[in-house]
């Protein structure tokens, strides 16, 4: 049970205070509502290359990372499809140097030209290391585009094209900022030891005469409802062939997001799972496969994920998950499947909530959702999903027609075995 | 309108009194220590059985390794997808890891489950099988991963690296090839769990909020097996590092990045000089405001992040630079990686900038010591090693005290360029 108290500034900034007198430390946790999925199709990667430049000097204060490092604190952030995240740590004594150095990005930042420069270079090695310079690595490039025709889930957080990013402006840069890094665009959390009164105070303090900025009124276009199934081969220098399948499901505050994610459980959660024992251990068709899904939180894709032993046809290999996929479709979940991956959630969660660090991140990511009090009540929702509800639930998102299914060959020539 | 200009007061983090919660030492009838941290708010177990039975003791490559795979992989009466199974259902996690000296294998769980499965782990410390069967798989997927890995330019300097530093046939340098799986033969691993296993050589380390009864549970299931009868002979390894100092090695022709690793032996920690250069390497290129990442990223964009570190073993170890940057400015990154070194050997270190790497040593230290299985991880450490208390609190009044001068000192005993492995791989 996490305990926290909640209140807002009249700039309209949330503010969640989680106090925990076990630890010496304190956490402070600003996320924006602002993700990829905000972006610009023709300057996509903003959201992420802006975390960088989060780094590189605020109005009133030259660095970031040294002040904070003097007091004792580290920290990092995250940017994703949907929102980013900022989070630090430092010794609770400390605290007000977080408020001091949090408060005076979102008033306004450096935008200093060196900066941009630097992380532009940073951000396109980045890129390099991650998406280009590694086997498989456009995977999800190639199936966001697939899969998307209208939603801008259809790029990735690091961006679509490399020179989307090589030529980010200044001038892009401030507008991005004062339109989504405002107090009424964020939600501060604050976790540890610390009290709910000094919080207060301090908010008071530092964030209390930021302006407001507007809010920003999302209006993304919805992806049309998939009608015909999708398929495409490409063929690339890696050594084995793989198989990429996934499945429009639905949003992250659907009431059947919690049979989905069991569903995903089910399937590919660990040794048990059904796609590994079958594919993997007794067919052997399979080195490795995955379900998953990101947990979007506007329909996302629910994905089957495979690398094929050397020399099995992949047809084979397809018609093999589908088999599996059948009996899901065509038959419900036995109590005892279903009780063992609501067993396996209660314990991510449990093991999740360990560190005040992970608490302040979920509290901010709840309210996010609507309500950090669903950190303490969510578990019950997936204690009350039943076998029939997975069943309807594969039974209607695992149809062909609402497929994309991606063939990633070895080239010829390709192989080291 | 508060004042935005100036930092607020601040507490240095130096002067935080730094303490490592003891944990209670039981042993089992069996000669088995048991470390214990009870301490936590969730209602979670952890806990490490820590084998002598790393690669350290194996005659042939990856013998250790995948011993330490199949142990779970079946026993004579329940197969591998039963113990998966029964796991998954009680909301646990059983894993295994094989390193240079030992081998582990943690279970995680809810406190209420625990009852429900030390029988199963005590089943496979007595009668994993080590199914024939599951060693095909294991041999077939191993070989996958390494095609698949072979193609990275940080997996394939990350082995060389290690080669050259201690040889290619010592357990901290050897790496896997095709072949070394297919020799693998299902007999030779049940020996080798026979051997270090069943009658192994074990310790364990648990932390959490454990059940009432935890104490007598830990000896019905692991105290009565014949664990710790004898001392493992411990063999003897010869280094053999490499004669020639710097290598260039085009993995892939496109390649767009290089993997660069630049390195040298340094020794374990009992030597003296260990808690000092932990310092310095942190100031060096130990975390995100090192002069490395300040000078390599943040000033002129050549990589996402580079990073040095001391790479522990209990018999010695290494201290590596490691980075990927473009292709282009590889050569250039180097020059800056002992461009740095030589301002640590010749240049200043400025009271501010010394205070900052103390501060954040401190502050992080104090952040890491936070929840039972940070703290559980620190015994393991100094038990497995051969350290007690004095070497944690010896490492704090390092950091705390060691003076500017002192660290010039170290820079210069051990940042020579000239002793240093240099190794790019595209």
């Amino acid at each position: 049970m996490v305990k926290f108290e909640r209140f807002r500034l009249s700039n309209g900034l949330k503010v969640l205070v989680h106090p925990d007198t076990s630890t010496p430390m304190a956490v402070v946790n600003v996320l924006y509502d602002v993700g990829a999925r905000d972006e610009d199709e023709k300057q996509t990667g903003f959201a992420h290359l802006f975390e960088h430049l989060m780094f590189g000097g605020s109005v009133n204060i030259p660095d970031y990372d040294e002040p904070l490092q003097v007091a004792g604190g580290e920290n990092n952030a995250y940017t994703t499809n949907d929102l980013t995240n900022y989070y630090c740590q430092l010794p609770a004594d400390n605290l007000e140097t977080a408020f001091w150095l949090e408060s005076d990005r979102m008033l306004s930042l450096a935008f200093s030209k060196k900066s941009l420069d630097v992380q532009r270079k940073v951000v396109c090695e980045e890129f390099r290391e991650h998406y280009i310079n590694k086997p498989y690595g456009d995977v999800w490039h190639i199936m966001r585009e697939l899969a998307y025709t209208t939603h801008p889930y259809k790029w990735m957080t690091i961006g679509k094209e490399l020179p989307h990013i090589e030529n980010a402006q200044l001038e892009d840069v401030k507008r991005f900022f004062f339109k989504h890094y405002t107090p009424c665009n964020a939600i501060l959390v604050v976790a540890g030891n610390v009290t709910v009164e000094h919080v207060k105070a301090l908010a008071e303090k530092w964030f209390g005469d930021i302006p407001a900025g507007t809010p920003y009124q999302r209006n993304l276009p919805q992806e049309p409802v998939q009608t015909s199934e999708r398929r495409l081969t490409v063929h690339r220098k890696v050594p084995m062939d793989a198989i990429y399948k996934t499945w429009h499901m639905c949003s992250r505050m659907d009431d059947r997001y919690y049979a989905a994610d069991l569903l995903s459980d089910i399937l590919g959660g660990g040794a048990s799972s059904r796609l590994y024992q079958a594919l993997v251990k007794e067919q052997q068709l399979f080195s490795g496969i995955n379900c998953y899904h990101f947990g979007s939180l506007d329909a996302g894709l629910f994905t089957i994920e495979g690398q094929l032993v050397k020399g099995v046809d992949i047809k084979l290999a397809e018609a093999a998950i589908e088999a599996e996929l059948d009996k899901l479709r065509n038959q419900p979940v036995d109590e005892r499947e279903l009780q063992k991956v609501q067993n396996k959630t209660e314990s991510v969660m449990a093991f999740e909530d360990m560190s005040v660090m992970n608490r302040a991140g979920s509290l901010a990511f709840y309210e996010l959702l609507g309500d950090g009090e669903l950190m303490n009540t969510e578990f019950d929702k997936y204690r009350a999903v039943t076998a029939d509800q997975i069943h309807q639930l594969a039974a209607d998102m695992l149809k062909s027609t609402n497929s994309n299914t991606l063939w990633y060959l070895s080239e010829p020539g390709a192989t080291t075995t | 309108m508060p004042d935005r200009k100036s930092a607020p007061q601040i507490k240095d983090a130096v002067d935080y009194a730094i303490q490592l919660k003891h944990p209670e030492i039981l042993q089992l009838k069996n000669k088995t220590d048991l470390y214990k941290v009870q301490a936590g708010t969730e209602e979670v177990v952890q806990i490490e059985w820590v084998f002598k039975a790393g690669n350290w003791y194996e005659q042939q490559n990856n013998v250790a390794a995948a011993a330490n795979f199949l142990i779970k992989n079946g026993t004579s009466t329940r197969s591998a997808y039963d113990i998966n199974e029964y796991v998954d259902f009680y909301g646990a996690y059983l894993n295994r890891s094989c390193y240079n000296e030992t081998a582990v294998v943690t279970l995680h769980c809810l406190t209420r489950q625990l009852h429900s499965l030390l029988p199963l782990v005590q089943e496979i410390f007595t009668d994993a099988v080590l199914p024939e069967e599951e060693l095909h798989i294991f041999r077939q997927n191993m070989k996958q991963k390494l095609a698949v890995n072979l193609k990275k330019c940080d997996f394939v300097a990350g082995r060389k690296i290690d080669a050259l530093l201690f040889g290619d046939k010592h357990p901290y340098g050897i790496y896997s090839e095709m072949a070394d799986y297919d020799a693998l033969e299902i007999e030779t691993l049940r020996r080798f769990y026979a051997q270090y296993y069943q009658h192994g050589h074990c310790t364990i380390f648990a932390a959490g909020i454990f059940p009432t009864d935890f104490d007598s549970l830990m000896e019905t299931h692991f105290g009565s097996l014949p664990f710790n009868q004898n001392a493992p002979s411990e063999p003897a390894h010869l280094l053999q590092p490499a004669e020639q100092k710097k290598w260039n090695i085009l993995n892939d022709t496109d390649g767009v990045q290089g993997a660069i690793r630049i390195a040298r032996h340094f020794p374990n920690r009992h030597h003296p000089d260990f808690p000092g250069v932990q310092v310095l390497n942190t100031l060096f290129g130990g975390f995100f405001g090192s002069r490395l990442m300040n000078n390599i990223r943040e000033d002129k964009g050549y990589t996402y992040g580079i990073y040095s570190y001391l790479q522990n073993h209990i018999h010695g170890g290494a201290w590596i630079i490691s980075t990927e940057a473009g292709r282009e400015v590889c050569e250039a990154t180097v020059k800056e990686v002992y461009y740095e070194m030589q301002q640590l050997r010749f240049g200043d270190i400025d009271a501010e900038e010394l205070l900052l790497v103390k501060n954040y040593l401190i502050g992080t230290l104090l952040g890491d010591l936070d929840g039972p299985f940070h703290i559980i991880g620190r015994w393991k450490n100094l038990v497995l090693n051969g350290l007690d208390i004095s070497f944690f609190n010896h490492s704090v009044d390092t950091i705390k005290n060691i003076q500017a001068e002192e660290l010039s000192v170290l820079a210069n005993r051990y940042l020579n360029p000239d002793d240093f492995y240099e190794l790019t791989v595209i």
